[in-house]
């Protein structure tokens, strides 16, 4: 199949950023980076410079890619990461827009490369439950009901990918966030700190220049791992009550 | 030189527990003072960085990723060892322990396997603390399966997404010392040298991929968790940065590596479709629980197959051989990673082949599915189902355990693995190789410490399924924060390093040296040409089954390749921005020289043990044939210079708790 691609190429963060437009040559088999890996040995062959792009393990789990295909984070089909998205969902002349996830909280680093370390931030702000290694019980002592265990990794299963800000027109960052609230606050042993955890978290998603939440919900459209916006309604009720009973 | 392994005295079962109530204690003021450099941020080194953290001492994490959360581990599927017994079922710390080194063809070191399987049970309740939400019955109680040759079920898991709840798990623990000021996080930044003084392993040049600058960190130890070198072989189930250039870095330091021949070929894996083809991608060891293996009894039915004038449906019972079930009815489908892998290959090279290539078998779930639906159809109380409803209720509890991998399975290859069989064909997965360390984790370089799949320690020839990510957080979490102590309690009138010393400035010109003489080169040929040829030598000759003039051959051909390398490969960009070719050039030429290493390593080993099978040394029936007197040792290779071969070490290994045996799953 012959493909025309329209790139965002920037250098790099000062760089005011453009589209490119290339012809590549694919076939169905192909997955979308392998279909860009195609175009960079063309590029390299050239003696230009490649396309960067953000990946890894190529297998839907690391959250490393993080482009936006056609005006969708991670492209059309339904909960699948770039890595995962093969080139048999396109056609033959089709004319493909790739550009990086755009956020304020996401600076571009180069090409489709943004630096997502806010979400490290946050999560170091309170997405954890502390405890020291060699401190704990056994882990039979503490009994999780199976539903509850299942929905804490429902929430769990977010990969950190950010593409629920490139959706978002508000480039908000409350589902990334709910996600971990969510996760940690449904398991018994995450209740202790619940309320500390979630205010200070909260705090450092403002902090980042992440936006708010208008109920949108198309980072859970986006979501390549299907994170429900149940979680967001969670997590206000979790922040509304730990405002209202804190002491601090 | 003679390997010292430091293994404690007295009984096989105590030697851990002596160690800890003798060995010598770092007092929290000196932690304080005390520098650590921990490289990788998977589950060995988030897990390492965060206890080490927690003792107090001061911690610098390095990854080359944007998150530590990218890590490899993150892909584990399948699920985690423990020896808890929950499931009464005979399982102990003996057994874990003695499947495991059985597992591993009697190649790995009794004291360190035996620590990993007494410390495996206190993970389990690290991670549940931590609130990785493991798979839970409905009494509220921890679930667990089965893996590949053990006959217990000690498989803690979480879904198809073990590894990645357990690396969020160590990642948090870890982001929880970062936020308390124990931890600094060096997120996008590669080590590519190590730097020792006086002998010393005292800290690392790291570059700094988004400025490209060269950086130098000093710390009064250096602790490399950087994973595995599965990706010499381009293909592999390795996420695509993967590479062997901290380790080797190490190595070209004067650090030996040991059996890097033994790597692990995974049985299920989605089979290679093209050319242009990037990665291999695994399909859980969980799904042999439930999954049959089977091919066409007759070549013609195979080749009908693999011409597309006949599907798997078409094949009736008696026409079909699940030659596991047959070979070794003792385990049947759930034999180890490298019987299963080779028996793959056996009936693929006899024409049984089921794909276009000639290169796959299937993975069957229809009796499953029946037999899960009659379950539960019985257990809805349904009288006479008809086989619609039982196979729509199968479906739905195979769906259950392993809906991801199926859903991964479809988006890969666009077919549905619940109404068709799998396909699938052994891969590149795992290397048991790695660099030398003894039972503080130490290699034989003072102060450098090797974790998790970096290290070679604990499973021989063979790894058992979900053993990685016990050994990754048992080290992380258990071992080094007490073996470190060994060395840093002798450090502590050490003030910190400065790095403007000559050791650092030689190291810095160095890498500064490598990188430029890759951009300057004016060649024309791309990294990822010359990687995929590597990789294709290294599968020829160096994969599944290996035979001496097929080593020699591949050696040749690797210097030459490397060679031509050297003199063509074209590296676009500087060095002074964000330029993951010039990254990949330089992981490239390290596996160049580590890939002929594994060669010579193959080569000198004129045995067949686990993963490692020379085709010379077989017994009648196809199976491994071991040479214990004369190759139940560990071969450490200390590299001389590029122009000779690398200089054998040996360390014996002594079997004192268990008796070697050939191994049988029959």
């Amino acid at each position: 199949m012959k493909l025309t691609l329209k790139v965002w190429r920037q250098k790099n963060a000062n760089d005011k950023g453009r589209f490119e437009t290339y012809q590549v040559e694919a076939n169905e088999h192909m997955s979308f980076l392998e279909m860009l890996d195609v175009l960079n040995e063309q590029l390299v062959s050239e003696k230009k410079e490649p396309v960067a792009f953000e990946h890894d393990c190529r297998e839907g789990i690391c959250g490393a890619c993080s482009m936006v295909i056609n005006g969708q984070p991670h492209g059309p089909q339904k909960t699948t990461t770039t890595c995962q998205l093969h080139m048999r969902h396109f056609k033959d002349g089709d004319t493909i827009h790739i550009e990086p996830f755009r956020a304020k909280g996401f600076p571009v680093i180069k090409d489709l490369v943004v630096d997502r370390s806010a979400f490290d931030r946050i999560i170091q702000a309170g997405g954890f439950i502390s405890v020291s290694t060699g401190q704990p019980v056994d882990g039979n002592a503490l009994l999780i009901p199976k539903d509850v265990a299942a929905k804490a990794f429902d929430a769990a299963a977010c990969i950190g990918c950010g593409a629920c800000v490139a959706a978002c027109p508000n480039a908000s960052a409350m589902l990334f966030v709910s996600a971990k609230v969510s996760h940690l606050a449904l398991l018994p042993q995450g209740k202790v700190e619940a309320a500390r955890r979630v205010q200070n978290m909260v705090r450092q998603m403002d902090e980042e220049g992440f936006g708010n939440c208008s109920n949108v919900t198309a980072c859970e459209a986006e979501c390549p791992k299907g994170i429900s916006v149940e979680n967001i309604a969670r997590m206000n009720r979790e922040y509304f009550s730990a405002s209202f009973a804190s002491e601090e | 030189m003679q390997l010292e392994g430091k293994i404690p005295p007295g009984q096989l079962a105590e030697k851990w527990t002596q160690y800890k109530s003798t060995m010598p204690l770092v007092s929290p003021d000196n932690k304080r003072r005390l520098e650590i450099i921990v490289v990788g941020t998977g589950l060995a080194g988030a897990s390492a960085a965060a206890s080490l953290g927690e003792l107090g001492y001061n911690v610098k994490v390095f990854t080359f990723h944007d998150s530590p959360r990218r890590a490899h581990s993150i892909a584990a599927q399948g699920g985690i060892n423990a020896a808890k017994n929950y499931r009464n079922d005979g399982d102990s710390v003996f057994r874990l322990f003695y499947d495991t080194i059985k597992g591993g063809d009697y190649r790995s070191r009794e004291a360190n396997v035996h620590r990993l399987a007494e410390v495996s049970a206190n993970i389990i309740d690290q991670c549940v603390a931590q609130g990785v939400p493991f798979a839970r019955e409905y009494g509220g109680y921890l679930d667990n399966r089965s893996f590949g040759g053990v006959q217990v079920q000690r498989t803690f898991y979480a879904r198809g997404q073990t590894g990645q709840q357990l690396l969020i798990g160590a990642y948090q623990a870890m982001s929880r010392q970062v936020s308390l000021g124990n931890v600094t996080l060096y997120n996008r930044h590669e080590m590519l040298d190590v730097v020792l003084i006086d002998g010393k392993a005292r800290g690392i040049i790291a570059r700094n991929l988004v400025t490209g600058e060269i950086e130098r960190h000093s710390a009064h130890c250096v602790i490399l968790a950087t994973g595995g070198y599965g990706n010499v072989f381009y293909l592999s189930t390795n996420a695509m940065n993967c590479n062997v250039t901290a380790a080797w870095r190490a190595v070209k330091r004067g650090a030996f590596m040991a059996n890097p021949c033994f790597t692990q070929i995974h049985p299920t894996c989605i089979p290679q479709y093209g050319e242009y083809q990037s990665k291999l991608t695994l399909m859980s060891e969980s799904l042999r629980n439930d999954g049959r293996v089977w091919v066409p009894k007759k070549l013609e039915d195979a080749k009908a197959i693999r011409e597309g004038r006949k599907t798997a449906n078409d094949i009736p019972e008696e026409d079909r051989d699940y030659y596991l079930e047959r070979r070794y009815p003792a385990f049947g489908n759930l034999v180890p990673r490298d019987v299963a892998s080779r028996a793959a290959k056996v009936e693929c090279d006899a024409g049984k082949g089921i794909v276009p290539t000639g290169l796959g078998v299937y993975l069957d779930f229809a009796s499953a599915i029946q037999r899960y639906g009659k379950s539960k159809a019985h257990s809805m109380g349904l009288e006479n189902p008809d086989a619609a409803i039982i196979t729509k209720l199968g479906e739905e509890v195979v769906e259950e355990k392993y809906g991801n991998l199926f859903e991964m399975y479809e988006k890969i290859t666009g077919e549905n693995p619940y109404k068709t069989p799998m396909k699938i064909y052994p891969a590149v997965h795992y290397t048991m190789g790695g660099l030398w360390v003894d039972y503080n984790l130490e290699t034989n370089v003072p102060g450098l410490f090797a974790l998790g799949e970096c290290n070679f320690s604990d499973h021989g020839a063979n790894r058992l399924g979900a053993s990685a990510l016990m050994q990754g957080l048992a080290d992380g979490y258990f071992v080094i924060p007490y073996t470190v102590g060994t060395f840093l309690s002798k450090e502590i009138r050490t003030p910190r390093f400065s790095t403007d010393s000559p050791e650092f400035e030689e190291a810095e010109k160095a890498v500064t040296e490598r990188l430029t003489r890759l951009l300057e080169n004016n060649g024309s040929q791309s990294v990822e040409s010359f990687h995929r040829r590597l990789g294709k030598i290294m599968w020829d000759y160096c994969g599944m089954s290996r035979n001496a003039e097929g080593l020699k051959k591949a050696m040749g051909l690797i210097r030459e390749l490397r060679e031509e390398y050297h003199k063509e490969v074209f590296v676009p960009g500087s060095m002074n921005e964000y330029n993951p070719e010039l990254e990949k050039a330089h992981r490239v030429a390290d596996f160049m020289e580590l890939g002929e290493l594994m060669c010579l390593d193959a080569l000198n080993r004129n045995e067949s043990c686990g993963g490692h099978f020379r085709e010379e040394y077989q017994t009648e029936e196809g199976e491994a044939l071991r040479d214990d007197k004369n190759y139940a040792y560990v071969a450490a290779w200390e590299w001389t210079d590029t122009s000779k071969d690398p200089q054998l070490h040996k360390e014996p290994l002594k079997f004192e708790a268990v008796e070697l045996k050939t191994r049988s799953y029959k």
